[in-house]
């Protein structure tokens, strides 16, 4: 819980896994240069594994705040930067009647009548924040532009105003589902990170920390066999978060060995789709016998 | 350690990565804060800074290899030495055991330390027996020009990995009672611990070469081409799944990148009776001209495929990539044909699964009428026949295959009758354009009719070509002659 960088990687993997987020070296590697090198870091990988978990135990770990900006199509610029309170300005107008024209417009472009949204907050913010932008593949490529003033210089500019300087960098994390590619200009200004499906070691670690009582032969065979499933050509292969699931599953049916038809029993835990599901039961059950 | 980093960034952009110079200067500021001895850092800090896109990192994986991982890292690092020397007596050990003497191992010493190594799933021990092995059996001779797979085939061949994970498998069933699953498992782990073999030859014997040859000869000979510049009818069955993952985004990334051009695409006409109630309020001046809405032509699609074996993954591709983008068309009606024609239209659409699409094209539709070798002369003959009627003036009309008719009759006069009645003609062929017209294919006949022939061998051709036929086109529909 401190709010100065971290000397090297291993502390960085060290400090995330004491607040339960397990890196491999690669993520605590490339966390480590954006704090020194004050970038923000853009994180790619397929769905549920543990992307947005990233920015969010980060946060945890310098004490910050998270600040977070989740994109979705048809964001814009009131709803990620900033925003006239007009309301607010309309009932200045009407308090201060008689005034000179010159002297309201002073009164009604300052920051009391802004509303800040995340990207200003982030800036404005007095301690230092964690800011998230989740999911920035959402967005069209026209509003990732939005994005850019902020990503590089940590600012934002407001015609009525001025320029805003951050005063404590914020670390940002931004992630994407890869459903589109991102501009290359948003790209140059990131680190770029692309965590995949971890490797069996690491997904039985990850299930024994997230699912407490967990057996560690139950673990072991779990994260081999989601292994096994992964390496599938499915429409959508097993997520961290569902083998997590499924190991609860395990558990929660009190199953102490996972043999071939309990794994079939309980498939639609980890797949969502009606047809990898079939086509998985058909492997385990064809598959495997002698010879 | 700067020229070694500008080298690098030369490399990659020689294999295609796109380097900028901001991207270039975030390497060189990330290398002040990593420790230079450890790899795995230095991989991590080049590739955050240096490649944006995952598509790229297998590109960067083998430069980094050839520039960084292969340089001699023993030598100023004592734990490493350490444990190499350790592995080194962990492999006289086995020698030993065997009954064999120190310095020079024979075969069976080596597979014997390779089984135990695979079995104990002991790293070091397999990195020592990976040296050795490429030191005597890959009789590598410095200057010589072959490449590495070369000798990697010639260490293969005497260290027998294969046997090998049939007697480890069955060695473990013999130890306890395996149950399917977990047998399942098993080999298939124990065929990624062969696999991880693999690649330490392969790495070894690069970092061998590099010595010989320095970095930049050894780069060159391993650049292979980026997935999307993969030959689209040669591909691998590796490089088809990454096409596979690549397309997707893609096609996401045209559809939005069409329908932004076609909004910008141009004004609408005047539109008098809104500029005239606009005019009342400047007192009957028309100021402020009003206009209509474009309402950009949405181009009616047919997709002519052709399925057989040589070009049906070309084929694939094209009508994935159409289908995602099809909100951009009136309609979409495809054709699959071999040496004759049906529709398919309804085989393709969202959520289809497109492999098991093409399972029904073999097995449903109507595609082969004699001998199963492609016949353009007859399917353009049967098109024009049933669905000559359907095509318009508004109609597009897209080709793909590589016109090698097997010596048919082209029936030039079809495919003319199709092409005075469509609005545009496109033809993609996948072949190089320096064989057109060789051997059987009947290409130059079939050109002069089309609006735009189009070599397509890779997802970048491919993608380029969509873009355009989906935009808006200024030029007047054909009328008839």
């Amino acid at each position: 819980m401190t709010a100065v960088p971290l000397p090297g990687p291993q502390e960085v993997a060290e400090a995330l896994r004491h607040v339960g987020y397990l890196p491999d070296a690669r993520i605590a590697q490339v966390v480590f240069l954006a704090e020194r090198l004050d970038k923000p870091v853009l994180v790619e990988g397929p769905a549920g594994v543990g992307k947005t978990e990233l920015a969010k135990a980060l946060a945890t770990v310098h004490g910050r705040r998270l600040v977070r900006l989740q994109c979705y199509e048809g964001l814009d610029e009131a709803k990620a930067l900033y925003e006239w309170n007009y309301r607010r300005q309309l009932l200045r107008l009407q308090a201060d009647q008689g005034k000179e024209w010159s002297e309201l417009e002073h009164d009604i472009f300052t920051e009391d009548f802004l509303l800040a949204r995340p990207l200003l907050e982030a800036i404005r913010s007095p301690e230092p924040v964690v800011l998230l932008v989740d999911e920035v593949d959402r967005v069209e490529v026209e509003t990732e532009a939005l994005l850019l003033e902020v990503l590089a210089d940590f600012q934002v500019t407001i015609p009525e105003l001025g320029t805003i300087t951050a005063t404590t960098r914020p670390l940002v994390v931004l992630t994407s589902n890869n459903t589109r590619e991102l501009s290359e200009a948003l790209k140059r200004r990131c680190l770029f990170l692309h965590i995949g499906y971890p490797d069996v070691a690491r997904e039985r670690e990850i299930l024994l920390t997230r699912v407490p009582d967990l057996p560690e032969v139950l673990a072991d065979q779990a994260a081999r066999l989601v292994r096994s499933i992964r390496s599938l050509p499915l429409r959508k292969p097993p997520s961290v978060s569902e083998s997590i699931d499924w190991a609860r599953t395990l558990l929660a049916l009190g199953i102490g060995d996972v043999d071939e038809s309990v794994a079939v029993d309980t498939l639609h835990v980890l797949l969502k789709y009606q047809a990898d599901i079939e086509q998985v039961a058909k492997e385990l059950e064809t598959t495997g016998a002698p010879g | 350690m700067l020229a070694v980093l500008t080298g690098f960034i030369d490399e990659l952009r020689q294999a295609g990565i796109p380097v900028s110079m901001v991207e270039a200067l975030d390497a060189a500021a990330a290398l002040r804060h990593v420790d230079l001895a450890d790899r795995e850092a230095l991989r991590a800090a080049l590739g955050a800074t240096l490649v944006k896109n995952v598509r790229h990192f297998a590109a960067f994986e083998v430069a980094f290899e050839v520039y960084f991982g292969l340089r001699p890292r023993t030598a100023d690092d004592p734990e490493a030495a350490a444990r190499a020397a350790a592995a080194d007596s962990a492999l006289v050990g086995v020698a030993a055991a065997g009954g064999g003497a120190g310095g020079e191992f024979d075969d069976d010493v080596l597979s014997a330390a390779l089984y135990r190594a695979l079995r104990d799933q002991d790293d070091a021990l397999l990195q020592a027996v990976v040296r050795r092995a490429v030191e005597q059996l890959a009789g590598m001779e410095p200057g010589r020009p072959v490449g590495g797979t070369y000798y990697l085939y010639r260490v293969l061949r005497r260290l027998d990995a294969e046997a090998m994970a049939a007697r480890l498998l069955a060695e473990t069933e013999a130890e306890r009672e395996l149950g399917r699953l977990e047998r399942r498992l098993l080999r298939e782990e124990i065929e990624l611990r062969i696999e991880r073999f693999r690649e330490a030859l392969r790495t070894e014997i690069r970092r061998r070469l590099v010595a010989d040859r320095g970095p930049e000869a050894v780069a060159r000979t391993l650049r292979r081409p980026l997935i999307e510049d993969a030959d689209l009818v040669h591909a691998t069955r590796a490089e088809l799944a990454e096409i596979e993952q690549v397309l997707h985004p893609l096609a996401r990334k045209l559809g939005t990148r069409v329908a932004q051009r076609r909004r910008h695409g141009r004004a609408g006409r005047l539109d008098v009776r809104r500029t005239i109630r606009r005019s009342l309020s400047s007192g009957g001046v028309p100021v402020d001209p009003q206009f209509r809405k474009p309402r950009p032509s949405k181009p009616e699609l047919f997709v002519l495929a052709d399925v057989s074996g040589s070009v049906a993954t070309f084929a694939r591709f094209t009508m994935q990539l159409v289908y995602a983008i099809s909100h951009q068309f009136s309609r979409v009606r495809s054709f699959a044909f071999i040496d004759a024609i049906d529709e398919v239209t309804g085989y393709f659409g969202p959520g289809v699964d497109f492999t098991s699409a093409l399972d029904r094209i073999g097995s449903e539709a109507a595609v082969v009428w004699l001998d199963g070798h492609s016949d353009y002369g007859n399917a353009f003959g049967q098109f024009a026949e049933r669905y000559l009627p359907d095509v318009s003036p508004r109609s597009t009309v897209i080709v793909t295959g590589d016109a090698r008719s097997n010596y048919h009759d082209p029936n030039r006069g079809a495919f003319a009758e199709i092409a005075t009645a469509a609005r545009t003609v496109f033809w993609l062929n996948p072949e190089a354009s320096r064989y057109w017209d060789t051997g059987d294919s009947v290409m130059g006949s079939y050109a002069p009719l089309c609006d735009g022939v189009h070599e397509v061998r890779n997802l970048r051709q491919l993608a380029a070509f969509v873009e355009q036929a989906a935009l808006p086109t200024h030029r007047a529909m054909r009328r008839p002659a």
